[in-house]
């Protein structure tokens, strides 16, 4: 059933796979951090934009991210847009999840007081001051571990981008089960792999929280 | 006192026909009122009079709906165009607004920055100041309003009434020329509110700063203030100096909110 000699040679290959995953995990979320951050900041900017920022974000929240990479990597190239396969799966990546975050930053933003910005304007900062060294530092910490979670959804995603070809750690597998007819110990490793990754953001998310509370409970 | 009169010298703040409604609520009904330099104005009156809208309408949070407000000499809410007062653009009032300050009912302390890191964001990032030069006058600051000890302090670690003296050091960080005060002692605990208000009256004394307080403490009205308006509906209904105005009120409504307001203590 379980083959430990043809487990072990598939290891240094699924490993690199795995590097694969982390990449598009990792540039992919930190893509989704800034995106979300825009366009919770366009939305506040005023009525029309964030009507059509609004508008954006429900389309790409209840669209199927599967369907997005295909759009990117598919229907692209017929506007003259060429994109390999990994970067359009890191930019679906980023773009679908940038979207959820868009959502948890608004409510970030909209839990710090209105007295902040009224304290703002009153000793005159200018828009960027404000955000950055007032409202953002307040809205953050409290919203990392929902987008902890985002990053932990995304990383459990990326098998999707072996629909067009990304060699991650699925379409690896999957290539390794049709040429020896063997899927057992290529999925079993793939699995083990995304907990053993998963249990380690999730630590290292609960520590930063942990940090971040330490800090505001000052 | 007022130098409204005096031809030869603008007053720091003049409200001009000033209206300011939410829908169909008008919550001030073209007020007229002018600050002379250097004056300290309370304003009084009871609950939903519009004394916190005043303040803000000053401080520019909030938009009016008609007139123009002055501040030293030059329009705030409007700005000359062709000759004409059109509505000000984001520009022209935070030019103008630089002369202004605010110290809230509720402190608004930025709480992720000590005292000093307060006192010193706005000198760095609008005045331009080094954080040198904006350290060394955000701790003579914190020395005037007694706080030099608590400098690296954060809001949560000090008291109301050192948290709002805090404030008080930040407003005047920015060096206003006029000072707004919203009930700043409200929040506190009675026993805080003697250190909020001596540090007041201190800058009353040690500057020529104009300022505006609406204040529910009749004593500290009557010892400080130059003027008190009594403000009823939207209107001022009653003005004057403060001995005259506590001893001898004219207006029936202020004779009866004074009743009140001396009953509770
Ligand atoms: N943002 C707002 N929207 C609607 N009504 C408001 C708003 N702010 C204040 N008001 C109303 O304006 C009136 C005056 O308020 P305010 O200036 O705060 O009074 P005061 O400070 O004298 O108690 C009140 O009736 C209040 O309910
Ligand atoms: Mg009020």
């Amino acid at each position: 059933m379980w083959d430990w000699e043809y487990a072990i040679s598939i290891m240094p290959a699924l490993g690199k796979a795995a590097l694969v995953t982390i990449q598009a995990t990792g540039i992919g979320f930190l893509l989704a951090l800034v995106l979300g951050l825009i366009l919770a900041l366009l939305r506040m900017s005023g009525p029309r934009m964030g009507w059509a920022v609004s508008a954006l974000i429900e389309f790409i929240r209840s669209t199927p991210l599967l369907i997005q990479i295909f759009f990117l990597y598919f229907v692209f190239p017929s506007f003259g847009i060429v994109l390999d396969a990994f970067t359009a799966g890191v930019i679906a990546l980023g773009l679908h999840y940038g979207c959820y975050c868009a959502e948890v930053y608004r409510a970030g933003l909209e839990a710090v007081p209105r007295g902040q910005w009224e304290a703002s304007i009153a000793l005159n900062l200018g828009t960027y001051a404000t955000f950055k060294d007032v409202i953002l530092p307040q809205a953050i910490p409290p919203i990392v571990p929902a987008l902890g979670n985002y990053l932990v959804a995304l990383f459990k995603e990326t098998p999707l981008l072996s629909a067009i070809a990304v060699l991650e750690l699925m379409q690896t597998a999957k290539m390794m089960g049709s040429e020896t007819f063997r899927y057992t110990e290529p999925m079993t490793l793939v699995g083990i792999i995304f907990l053993l990754m998963s249990l380690v953001s999730a630590a290292g998310i609960r520590w930063l929280e942990r940090r971040l509370n330490r800090r505001s409970a000052r | 006192m007022n130098t409204a009169n005096d031809a030869t010298e603008q007053p720091m703040v003049r409200f001009d026909g000033v209206t300011k409604s939410y829908g169909a609520l008008t919550v001030l009904d073209d007020l007229r009122l002018d600050i002379g330099r250097g004056e300290k104005v309370a304003i009084i009156g009871p609950s939903g009079s519009g004394k916190t809208t005043v303040l803000r309408m000053l401080m520019t949070l909030e938009r009016i709906n008609d007139g123009v407000i002055w501040v030293d000499g030059e329009p705030m809410t409007h700005m000359e165009k062709g000759g004409r007062l059109v509505p000000a653009d984001p520009r022209h009032l935070r030019r103008v607004r630089a002369k202004v300050g605010m110290v809230f009912q509720h402190f608004n302390l930025f709480p992720h920055m000590t005292a000093l890191g307060n006192c010193i964001e706005a000198p760095i990032t609008v005045l331009g100041l080094s954080r040198r030069e904006a350290e060394e006058r955000a701790a003579e600051l914190l020395d005037l309003v007694g706080l030099a000890d608590k400098k690296e302090h954060y809001p949560a670690q000090l008291s109301g009434g050192q948290q709002q003296r805090v404030a008080i050091a930040r407003a005047l960080a920015m060096r206003p020329k006029v000072m707004l005060f919203d009930e700043v002692t409200s929040a506190l605990d009675p026993e805080l509110c003697g250190e909020v208000l001596q540090v007041i009256r201190k800058l009353g004394s040690e500057h020529d700063l104009t300022m505006l307080m609406v204040t529910h403490q009749m004593g500290f009205a009557k010892e400080f203030a130059d003027r008190v308006c009594f403000f009823y509906q939207g209107k001022i209904c009653e003005q004057g100096n403060p001995q005259d105005m506590f001893a001898a009120p004219q207006n029936e409504r202020t004779r009866q909110f004074l009743r009140a307001v001396m009953d509770s203590v």
